[in-house]
């Protein structure tokens, strides 16, 4: 019975990725005709596309970039997460602290990213700590509010078997507490990176001398659509092996007792 | 106070309600539970005797009085709910609650005992009531505490696999002996476990009666179960 449902599961997953082939196959092939049809520098041919990223991969320019991007991605990702975490888990843990906090949060969230990122450069310099600080500063209200409403949602019931079983601060925090945020975690970070990397390119554009955001702004001066989208779905394509590679795995790793019922 | 594991001297716990009224949860309440005894509280629905167990294990500290754990031992407590961990395995969820200079300890014994062997890699869902409750017996015992707290532990479960648990729980209280005070609603459950009953009146809680029974809990038969349950339902019906 049980292989049966395997197999069915299986055949389930088999045919959806089929249809998602299909589908980009389809995509990739109207974008090939429209191009083809309206013969225009500004929607070049999916194969000038391919070209131009074959042209940067062999110049060494696509790696160089895109790691540049992939690094600051990187670390205003772990910036914003970890300001973010503490912070909402101490606001869901704090009422007063909350309600104190709240307004600057809900000022922080409607504040136009490039607002930040403009500021940033004005009052820090165009370095790498401004660039990566704003990226992160317009993250961190997002990760605040996800993390806080995570930590109202803890179950008092695990809290007071801790506290009866008298466990360590750091046990309660490792074994109790960041297991129930767990999805929570997983929600900001998805939404994180997401954002974080847009963010980033326009961050790049502004003020760094490299990074994907960069070389866009460059080729846009010089009218080149071709390089633009090589570079776009250059730093996509690395994106899916992020989700695909490191966050669905980990994502199932900590979520492996949820797919298990009573026997 | 000297054998005593636990000294309660608690003179009233109230509660402020929305509509600015005031409930008196617990009276005027005074016992000591001797080492290695089993204690049962029983009493109607709503009469404070969880109210008090939290108040014993230090999750409420609103109260006026006060609650002596004489030694320096280790608390376990037994909820209505199993409250193991969901993420942890029923190994895992057990070993947890081990300080770190026992974390290597074996739990064959045990799980042995609980019947728990083929269970130590299942996650808290993949159990049964039952089963949870086993888990969280062991998770209580593996400490080998001082002072064992159960809050009508086996509330909800069938009678069949009530009975089963409450054999186990004094094979365990036997072979890893502690003071244990017990909360329950079934006075039947009352006189098969305990060797000393508190009977709790009507809220605000206070002690109607303290029925001492003398005979071990393996010699207690049918006849004598049935003796003891009346005794205590004449207390309880005479509130």
């Amino acid at each position: 019975m049980m292989s049966v449902a395997k197999a069915s599961v299986r055949r389930s997953q088999g045919s959806s990725f089929v249809i998602s082939v299909t589908s980009l196959c389809v995509f990739v092939l109207v974008w090939a005709v429209v191009a083809w049809w309206l013969d225009d520098n500004a929607l070049p041919t999916p194969s000038a596309v391919w070209q131009s990223l074959v042209v940067e991969f062999r110049s060494g320019e696509l790696f160089h970039h895109l790691g540049m991007t992939l690094l600051r991605v990187i670390a205003a990702f772990i910036v914003a997460m970890a300001v973010g975490s503490a912070i909402g888990i101490w606001l869901g843990m704090q009422p007063l602290a909350n309600r104190v906090v709240d307004p600057w949060l809900i000022l922080l969230l409607n504040i136009p990213a490039l607002v930040i990122i403009v500021l940033s450069y004005i009052w820090f310099g165009l370095n790498e700590a401004a660039a990566i600080g704003a990226v992160a500063l317009n993250k961190i209200p997002n990760v605040v509010i996800t993390l806080r409403e995570g930590a109202r949602s803890l179950n008092p019931e695990f809290a007071e078997m801790a506290q009866v079983y008298r466990f360590s601060f750091m046990k309660r925090l490792r074994h109790v507490v960041l297991p129930q945020l767990q999805p929570f975690f997983a929600a900001a970070t998805r939404s994180g990176i997401s954002l974080i990397w847009k963010i980033v390119l326009i961050v790049e554009l502004l003020g760094r001398s490299n990074g994907v955001g960069f070389q866009i702004h460059l080729y846009f001066q010089l009218f080149d659509v071709a390089t633009i989208l090589a570079y776009t779905f250059a730093f996509i394509g690395v994106m899916l092996v992020v989700e695909y590679g490191v966050l669905q795995p980990l994502d199932k790793y900590t979520n492996r007792w949820r797919g298990t019922h009573e026997r | 106070m000297s054998d005593s594991a636990l000294l309660v001297d608690v003179t009233g716990r109230t509660f402020d309600l929305a509509d600015n009224d005031t409930l008196h949860a617990v009276g005027r309440l005074r016992f000591a539970l001797p080492a290695h005894s089993f204690t049962c509280i029983v009493g109607p629905s709503g009469c404070g005797k969880t109210t008090l167990l939290r108040m014993i294990l230090g999750l409420d500290s609103g109260f006026d009085g006060s609650i002596d754990h004489s030694g320096k031992g280790s608390v376990a407590a037994v909820f209505q709910e199993p409250r193991l961990l969901p993420w942890r395995t029923v190994e895992q969820n057990v070993r947890l609650v081990l300080p770190d200079d026992r974390r290597e300890e074996t739990l064959d014994e045990l799980f042995d005992v609980l019947g728990l062997q083929d269970m130590r890699a299942f996650y808290p869902n993949q159990l049964s009531l039952g089963l949870a409750r086993r888990a969280a017996l062991a998770r209580a015992f593996i400490l080998q505490p001082q002072l064992l707290i159960l809050d009508e532990p086996f509330v909800s479960l069938d009678n069949a696999t009530a009975d089963r648990l409450q054999q186990l729980l004094l094979t365990l209280w036997h072979s890893h002996p502690t003071t244990a005070l017990m909360v329950t609603h079934d006075i039947r459950e009352a006189a098969i476990l305990a060797d000393r009953v508190l009977v709790f009146s009507n809220r605000p809680a206070h002690i109607m009666d303290e029925i001492t029974i003398d005979t071990a809990q393996h010699q207690r038969d049918e006849a004598m179960l049935g003796q003891i349950v009346q005794r205590i339902a004449q207390v309880v019906k005479s509130g």
